[in-house]
């Protein structure tokens, strides 16, 4: 199996942990993974406005790269990249007079795009192109009495039309961290809004909901937080320090992507985990469970 | 508070202009409120979502483009996949943000951030923010 794979922009710095510890994963999985040649933003957001076509031209034209790959899926792990490149992608499926007008914006590209490849999340490869029995099979080092909290946020499951899980109440990192060993802890706020990007102009807003959300992590028990938005990531994370001030009871937890516990059950190294990339330090649960 | 409905208000281009930008019919709201109990963000909100969506219908439009709730939405797209008439609201405030930054009034001054405030945050949360808050 070789995946196309787009990484965008957060996967090369601040999330570099989740695009190291995503790819060992893939490949103890036994699965080649070839990055986009060329590949651009995809602008992060998906534009509203029904008028708004140039900002579909950046998704667009990473769908082209990956036709150049000879290949009509496309993988990416980011929930943001995910969301702007899926949606971009169906609007071209189903609007035709939209499609000719990104066509002609792109004329200087070898290659017109006909709306033929899939988004695909890294969740949905797992869970339906490898299948989640093939991942069991191959876990070595199995998470044991770890309990970890699945925050799904947004743009993993919202909206409907492109989403792989229910948007109330997912539940497959659950379901993935479950078959790596762990024990899934739910909790209420596991699709609310983070804040996203409110966070350049106002963090305290992002404290708010720090404090709720991680507050109802701590107080159902859980050890870790894993996500899959370095957005998120960041808020949930970094934020904490913000979060502590305002909020002098908060209680610190590491969060983390759910890439690099996948990626220890797998047998990864150390190396492959990034873990010195976090603002509240997952190691010392890490090691207290024998895990690193 | 005071508010008084006219029908000069009601005949405001800038009602068709929301509808046709967002894509979406405002008079099937019915004001179950949903969308506004469940929104993340109401706390930071002087016009709650279900009532933007009622200023909508009725021209309201200076009220709309000077509130602080259209700045407090981050697009999270819980109200959309919660309402029971498929109003995707967050496309309406969308639009309430694009009239304005269509007439370049940004609501994040990027050339007043220091580089020390843009190298807090990584790429995505810069990205974003710019996308939704500069025209």
């Amino acid at each position: 199996m070789k995946l196309a794979y787009f990484p965008g922009c957060t996967l090369k710095n601040h999330a570099k942990n989740f695009e190291d510890s995503a790819l060992c994963a893939l490949n103890k999985l036994g699965v080649e993974v070839e990055e986009l040649h060329r590949w651009n933003c995809c602008g992060t957001v998906f534009s509203l406005a029904t008028d708004d076509l140039i900002h579909h031209v950046a998704p667009v034209r990473n769908m082209i790269r990956a036709k150049e790959l000879n290949t009509d899926k496309l993988m990416t792990m980011c929930a943001m990249c995910y969301n702007t490149l899926k949606r971009s992608n169906e609007r071209m499926k189903k609007d035709a007079e939209s499609l000719d007008i990104i066509n002609d914006l792109m004329y200087e590209e070898e290659v017109k795009y006909k709306g033929d490849v899939e988004v695909l999340h890294l969740l949905e490869v797992l869970r339906d192109g490898i299948h989640f029995t093939a991942v069991s099979e191959k876990i070595k080092t199995p998470l044991q009495g770890l309990k970890v909290a699945s925050y799904y946020g947004c743009y993993l499951v919202r909206p409907k039309e492109i989403g792989f899980d229910n948007q109330e109440n997912p539940t497959i990192l659950d379901e993935l961290m479950a078959l790596c060993g762990a024990t899934p802890i739910d909790f209420p706020y596991k699709v609310e809004c983070c804040g996203a990007y409110l966070t350049v102009d106002k963090p305290e807003i992002i404290a708010e909901r720090t404090n709720q959300i991680i507050g109802s992590v701590v107080k159902k028990g859980a050890e870790v937080v894993v996500v899959s938005c370095p957005l998120c990531a960041f808020n949930l994370d970094q934020r904490q320090k913000v979060t502590k001030k305002i909020f002098p009871d908060f209680k610190n937890i590491p969060v983390l992507y759910f890439t690099q516990l996948l990626a220890i059950s797998l047998g990864c190294s150390e190396n492959d985990l990034g873990l010195n990339l976090h603002h509240i330090d997952p190691r010392p649960i890490l090691k207290e469970k024998g895990l690193i | 508070m005071r508010i008084n409905i006219s029908r000069k208000n009601r005949q405001n281009p800038f009602i068709e202009k929301v509808q046709e930008l967002s894509g979406q019919n405002l008079l099937v709201c019915y004001q179950c409120g949903k969308c506004s109990a469940g929104c993340p963000a109401v706390s930071n909100m002087d016009i709650l979502p279900n009532q933007i969506i009622r200023y909508a219908q009725l021209g309201f439009k200076d009220e709309l483009l000077e509130s602080k709730s259209i700045w407090a939405c981050a697009s999270c797209m819980t109200c959309n996949v919660r309402c029971p008439k498929g109003i995707n609201i967050a496309e309406v405030i969308e639009v309430l943000r694009q009239l304005l930054l269509r007439k370049r009034k940004d609501h994040v001054e990027v050339d007043k951030m220091t580089n020390a405030e843009k190298e807090d945050v990584p790429p995505i949360a810069l990205i974003s923010c710019f996308r939704k808050f500069t025209s």
